[in-house]
């Protein structure tokens, strides 16, 4: 799971308010080279939501030189491009988990694929 | 124009567990086949097939949109509620060089609704359509990948009123349904909720006649 996807995934367990954004808890992280594409980046960047892919970055211990807030200006700077692009986009999380930040579930990753189906009692 | 390449069977992964590839699976992907020329003025960003199985699908659209000469990658996600499905897509997405889709667990969009609204461009849906007693919907091993329950229209009818949520202005879905679906009917149905449809094509199978739906909002898109 990369963590583009992780920016995407909020806890839907019933009555949850503040399911976003995942904590992660890592067992093992991997890192694939991807294509480096900066439209896709100027493109995807509007829908990040920063702090949590800075949140995520820390975790995955990708976080180095990603600035704290940042700008649609910033990516006209190739440096801050590279970099973003590896946190986003290859740099992967293998096994660990999804905690929802309200009620400490723990979603498994198994395999780099997040388990998020929920217990009866949950939906 | 030269015909455009998708997955190919023998670097398809599944077993006992997961929906094996069949004429439901290959009339979806033709249809993207034929269709996917329309996505370089389409040009869509965020793609989601919802009950991956096999991976044979998505894997064939992530082909199909690398052949196409588009201004920017699309975001792909795959999603399926069976872990023995999910696993299976992973590997077909290696085995086919494909490292660009990601693969969630879960039940309809759960955990992507919230983020994904309004920004999905392209969604595949190949639901359980097969008409079976209402009883048999909702388990999770294998049944689930075809059962529908009344009419087979038990899950598609939880996942059509989420469309004008989650698709983008441009967004549209290719879904695989049966006679017994009534398809003529889910696209008169869809009317009232703002979107137009055509039946992108249909096939006579062993024991069904299939049609895939394709749906996207007014104004209309060139279809």
């Amino acid at each position: 799971m990369k963590l583009l996807t992780h920016n995407m995934l909020s806890c839907h367990i019933k009555n949850v308010r503040n399911g976003y954004p995942f904590l992660i808890e890592v067992v093992k992280v991997s890192e694939h080279e991807a294509d480096f594409d900066p439209d896709f980046l100027k493109h995807i960047f509007p829908r990040i939501n920063w702090p949590a892919f800075l949140q995520g970055a820390q975790s995955l211990g990708c976080r180095e030189g990603l600035p704290e807030e940042a700008a649609e200006s910033m990516l006209e700077d190739e440096g801050f491009l590279k970099r973003f692009h590896h946190a986003l986009l290859e740099v992967f999380l293998e096994e660990g988990s999804l905690v929802c930040p309200e009620t400490g579930r723990k979603f498994p990753v198994t395999k780099g694929i997040p388990n998020m189906l929920l217990n009866e009692d949950e939906c | 124009m030269t015909e455009l390449s998708v997955a190919e069977i023998k670097h398809t992964h599944w077993n006992s567990n997961v929906y094996e590839p069949s004429d439901d699976t290959f009339l979806l992907v033709d249809v993207l086949q034929e269709y996917a020329r329309k996505w370089e003025s389409n040009k869509p960003r965020c793609c989601l097939e919802l009950g991956c199985g096999s991976g044979f699908v998505i894997t064939s659209l992530a082909l199909l949109l690398r052949q196409l000469s588009l201004p920017v990658r699309a975001q792909l996600l795959a999603i399926d509620h069976s872990p023995a499905a999910a696993e299976a897509t992973a590997q077909t997405l290696h085995s086919h060089q494909v490292g660009d889709v990601e693969v969630v667990i879960a039940s309809l969009f759960g955990p992507l609704l919230d983020r994904l609204q309004g920004c999905v461009d392209v969604l595949l849906f190949n639901p359980p359509y097969v008409p079976t007693p209402d009883e048999e919907v909702e388990g999770r091993g294998i049944a689930s990948a075809w059962a529908g329950g009344w009419k087979g229209r038990r899950v598609i009818d939880r996942v059509l009123p989420l469309l004008p949520k989650l698709l983008s202005p441009t967004g549209e879905l290719f879904m695989v349904t049966v006679t017994e679906n009534e398809p003529k009917g889910i696209i008169e149905e869809m009317k009232a909720h703002g979107f137009q449809g055509r039946i992108a094509g249909s096939r006579q199978a062993d024991e069904e006649t299939l049609s895939i739906v394709h749906l996207w909002r007014e104004p209309p898109i060139t279809a």
